[in-house]
């Protein structure tokens, strides 16, 4: 995976994490807890939240830390208050986060929506389990990946990452926050059950390893800052917080330059297609795969998440039974990988997708394939995972065609 | 016709709002405009720092007002302003929060959260203007329109008692508790500048006339009307048991400050309980580089 300073083309200078916070060391930790952790190193103090498995560990966890370090948790009556307390939080220029699950990732959409509108740098944990309702509270499914895309209403853009071990839930929970800050958009962390809830090793750097982007700052003094209206070539307005004295204005209405509501076409166009064009620019930088064998590939096996452990089996005994299978292992889902799919496509001659819901992220690889080869789903409707044979199998179809 | 700056009179009031958005949305007659007039005044009697407030709203006509006003200003989704101002309160301390939002937003759709606020007491000052129905979507009931009342979606009449609401706030543990009308601007300055004042959860709700939607369908005629109204009606009871408070059609509106009490908010509970355990942040001090060749002698 490219490191920020790879790719990052802006003008903020990055920074390290505060030592205070990051506990350097080799530990043996779930993914709820190496998400927490990661949310520390990245600068989050504060978080805002509200029960529910399969994510809990990760605010339990933040609850205890973030005194120690001069934040706090709160604990809010409902994952409506705190999709929208943890954005309070934000304008009040901390970094912050909640973590959510099944029904209470439905009860945040309207915010995840004005987090888009408002250019709110946040970020959200879903730890998914099997759904529709309260479905399996208790295990795994990826079944609310289209709903990170899609569920608020309205049209907008987000980034989403899907980590597949408490190693990758930390490192990618710090990037989920570098992102957030660098694009100004609510990052999806699109963990499962299994991901959340299986110990392993996690080494935590130490602080000067560990890249931040920091909050944009405002270039003029207030009565020349247009909240809106300081954007550079990235298409991402610089950012001032509550209490500095800038007077601004932050509506989920579609607003002008300098925040103020204005309700006419001319203005939603422009709003929202530079919220758009800022990630459709960045693709190559989004564009966050784990490839392994595609140069010679004639199939390739497209997973996240959990899913992504049991296709590696799949993948190895299909190679052992000399079929030329590459992996392409999604860390971020949203915006869709979709230049690199379509390249991909043109030389094999399949895609497998195998996820833990009834047919999702497959739509938008079989868009992109775009008839130049074939997509085999592997639909599941979740609760458990894959058995690597069946993935096998579909490796052995998709070879022969 | 001259306006009163043509003819030299300043209003003070003009300072403290964003006057290239004047002329505001509001319709003529409605109250909205003069609870605002009010809390200006109170923020110049309480010398608030304009920098440091923050002026919070949800959806509808009240949620209009902290885009009125020059300072900073968060217009967030309909019913969770409480919420959205429980995190800026909680992540800056220096944040002086003032949610200002109407009785549909806060009460209806935002109803668990102004409980949950006043039972956490978070430092917050929640002013409801309540105009007894939902104004920006045509007139529609809401929990606070009174029984019987006719709305866009009461043709028959209201079947529902509206809610008691500083009985609401009482129960659930707002340290400051009042109600005011439009009419009484000056009583209801002095209480704003009170709650201004005061840290905790706290508490206004202002009634106030809304001619178009609300007094039209229940022959109640104009905004001057309303404010006959209100005076023959009004009962000023300060201290007054908040049971005792509900609004009934037609009869006595009590007002006056209702609650007035001392309770530790979250923060300075929370700071207090954890003791050495909360690690205040203070930013990194600067690290001394010593130039090649200078060490400092003990290494």
């Amino acid at each position: 995976m490219a490191t920020i300073a790879d790719s990052i083309k802006t003008h903020t200078k990055l920074e390290h994490a505060d030592q205070r916070a990051v506990l350097t060391g080799t530990h043996f930790m779930n993914g709820d807890a190496a998400a927490c952790e990661g949310a520390l190193a990245a600068g989050a103090r504060f978080a805002a939240g509200y029960p529910i498995t399969p994510s809990t560990e990760i605010v339990e966890r933040f609850a205890s830390r973030a005194p120690q370090v001069g934040g706090l948790f709160i604990q809010m009556e409902d994952e409506l208050a705190a999709s929208i307390t943890l954005q309070g939080m934000v304008w009040a220029g901390q970094k912050s986060f909640t973590s959510t699950s099944g029904p209470g990732f439905s009860l945040m959409m309207e915010h995840i929506g004005y987090a888009a509108m408002t250019e709110t740098p946040c970020v959200f944990f879903n730890v998914q389990r099997g759904g529709p309702s309260t479905g399996l509270p208790t295990l795994p499914a990826q079944g609310d990946m289209m709903q990170a895309r899609f569920g608020s209403h309205g049209d907008y853009s987000l980034i989403a990452l899907v980590p597949n071990s408490p190693q990758e839930c930390f490192w990618l929970a710090v990037k989920a926050f570098n992102l957030a800050e660098q694009f100004r958009v609510p990052v999806m962390v699109m963990m499962d059950e299994c991901v959340g809830h299986m110990t392993e090793k996690v080494v935590i750097p130490k602080a000067e390893e560990i890249e931040i982007f920091p909050r944009r700052a405002p270039s003029k003094p207030p009565g020349e800052f247009l909240a809106y209206g300081e954007i550079g070539e990235d298409l991402v307005p610089e950012m001032a917080s509550a209490g500095e004295g800038y007077k601004i204005y932050v509506t989920g209405m579609t607003h002008d330059k300098r925040g103020y509501p204005l309700g006419n076409a001319e203005a939603q166009r422009i709003l929202v297609g530079r919220q758009f064009e800022k990630l459709r620019r960045a693709e190559a930088e989004l564009t966050l795969i784990d490839e392994d064998h595609m140069d010679d590939a004639d199939v390739a096996v497209v997973s996240y998440g959990i899913t992504s452990r049991v296709a590696e089996r799949a993948i190895q005994l299909a190679r052992a039974k000399g079929i030329k299978v590459g992996r392409m292992r999604l860390q971020g889902v949203w915006p869709f990988p979709e230049k690199r799919f379509r390249e991909v496509a043109q030389r094999i001659k399949a895609f497998v997708a195998p996820e833990l819901n009834m047919g999702q992220v497959v739509l938008e690889v079989e868009r992109c394939a775009g008839g130049h080869c074939r997509t085999i789903a592997l639909p599941h409707a979740g609760g458990t995972v894959h058995r690597p044979l069946d993935i096998l199998a579909a490796i052995e179809k998709g070879a022969q065609a | 016709m001259s306006t009163l700056t043509e003819i030299g009179v300043h209003n003070p009031v003009e300072d403290f709002l964003r006057m290239e958005r004047i002329p505001s949305i509001w319709c003529p007659g409605c109250g909205i405009g003069t609870t605002v007039n009010s809390f200006v005044h109170a923020l110049i009697k309480t010398h608030t720092d304009m920098k440091k407030l923050v002026m919070v709203s949800g959806i509808g006509c009240s949620g209009r007002v902290g885009g009125y006003i020059g300072t900073d200003h968060f217009h967030t989704t309909h019913g969770r302003a409480i919420p959205f101002a429980t995190g800026l309160s909680l992540a800056n301390t220096e944040l002086n929060v003032v949610v200002y939002s109407g009785d549909g937003d806060l009460v209806s759709i935002g109803g668990n959260h102004l409980i949950h606020a006043a039972r956490r007491n978070v430092n917050l000052l929640v002013i409801c203007v309540n105009n007894m129905i939902y104004a920006m979507t045509g007139g529609q009931a809401a929990a606070t329109t009174p029984a019987a009342s006719m709305s866009s979606t009461t043709p028959y009449g209201a079947f529902e008692p509206d809610i008691n609401i500083p009985q609401l706030v009482d129960a659930a543990g707002a340290v400051y508790v009042a109600r005011w009308t439009a009419f009484h601007v000056k009583q209801l300055e002095t209480s704003m500048a009170e709650a201004l004042k005061k840290k905790g959860f706290r508490f206004i709700e202002v009634v106030t006339p809304c001619p178009t939607l609300y007094q039209r369908r229940n022959n109640m005629g104009d905004g001057l009307a309303a404010m006959k109204d209100y005076k023959d009606r009004s009962k000023i009871r300060n201290g007054a048991g908040t049971h005792e408070v509900a609004m009934l059609p037609g009869e006595q509106i009590i007002v006056g400050k209702f609650v007035d009490r001392e309770r530790q908010d979250y923060l300075t509970l929370m700071r207090s309980r954890l003791g050495a355990n909360f690690q205040e942040w203070v930013d990194a001090p600067p690290q001394v580089e010593h130039e090649e060749g200078e060490g400092c002698g003990e290494c």
